[in-house]
């Protein structure tokens, strides 16, 4: 019977699942349907800050420094952007490792690809939001 | 039970075509459009770090970044991010719509298709033309 348990994310769930639960099984991802519904519950998040922020980025393309500084100072502003960098981020990193999955086939390559992947989203993700934050709080 | 684990047994199995053997349908090419602006996007995100980046960093950087931005091949690429950042939106509730299971017959599909290309072509010219009449530069 172990031979086919398949192991699961956390050692925690592992223990916790029941044998019928395991048997069930979340597919070879592991993670049932969890990738699945982020990217549709960011999907729908995107879609009214993608909107909203839209009429920013248009008022500001080729304003002078200080109405872009104190628009992105505004908290509305800088609350609206830091929900986009987090949602937008979690999407497209979601989004990358469907992309990686469907077209880097060695073991090696893909998990050094989708590692990729969540540096680049950590990276964006961290420097856009310290970006947001010094503005809204710093000189 | 233990059988399950065994290696498959090596046969010719038949194959489906695939991309190459089909003509472009509309529902196909937007599928394929979808993937491509994901990726565009996700790369388009350094653009908008960076400039936020700038924004944070002072007037002298932020006038560098912005003097390349309103550059002919700036302007160019931001046009080309609104197209993406558009397209991607649309295709991605034409997905959410079928994801309740809904649409999915042949003529729904192509007019969910079609609205994804032309809506995304409109509202990336009415963000810019409203963009450039709110600016006094049309
Ligand atoms: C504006 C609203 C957006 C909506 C409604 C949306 C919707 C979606 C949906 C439903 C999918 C899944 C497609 C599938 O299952 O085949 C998807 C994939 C993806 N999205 Fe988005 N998205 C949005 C914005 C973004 C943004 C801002 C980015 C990047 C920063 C992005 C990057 C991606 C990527 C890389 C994929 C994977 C493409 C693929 O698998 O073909 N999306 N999007």
């Amino acid at each position: 019977m172990n031979a086919i348990l398949r192991p699961t994310p956390s050692p925690t769930a592992a223990k916790i699942r029941t044998p019928l639960a395991r048997a069930r099984g979340l597919g070879s991802s592991k993670e049932g349907a969890t990738h699945f519904w982020r990217q549709r519950v960011t999907a729908v998040a995107n879609i009214v800050l993608a909107s909203l922020l839209t009429f920013v980025f248009v008022k500001l393309a080729g304003a002078d420094y200080a109405t872009v500084k104190a628009t992105l100072k505004n908290p509305l502003v800088s609350l609206l952007l830091l929900l986009f960098i987090a949602s937008g981020v979690i999407h497209m990193r979601l989004g990358m490792q469907t992309v990686i999955e469907d077209y880097v086939h060695a073991e090696g390559r893909k998990v050094a690809c989708l590692m990729l992947n969540t540096f680049f989203s950590v990276i964006v993700a961290l420097t856009s939001v310290w970006a947001v934050l010094k503005l809204s709080f710093g000189a | 039970m233990a059988d399950a684990t065994q290696a498959p047994k090596r046969h010719p199995r038949p194959i489906s075509p695939h991309l190459s053997i089909y003509s472009p349908l509309v529902n196909m090419v937007m599928s394929i459009v979808h993937r491509l602006t994901g990726v565009a996007l996700y790369f388009g995100t350094l653009l908008l770090a960076w400039w936020l980046i700038a924004a944070a960093t002072g007037p002298a950087y932020f006038a560098f970044v912005n003097g390349l931005l309103t550059t002919l091949p700036g302007k160019l690429v931001l046009l080309g991010y609104t197209w993406a950042l558009m397209h991607h939106m649309l295709g991605g509730m034409r997905h959410l719509i079928w994801d309740t299971g809904r649409g999915f017959n042949i003529s729904t599909v192509n007019f969910l298709s079609w609205g994804t290309i032309i809506g995304s072509l409109g509202l990336t010219a009415a963000i810019w033309v409203g963009a450039l009449k709110m600016k006094g530069l049309l």
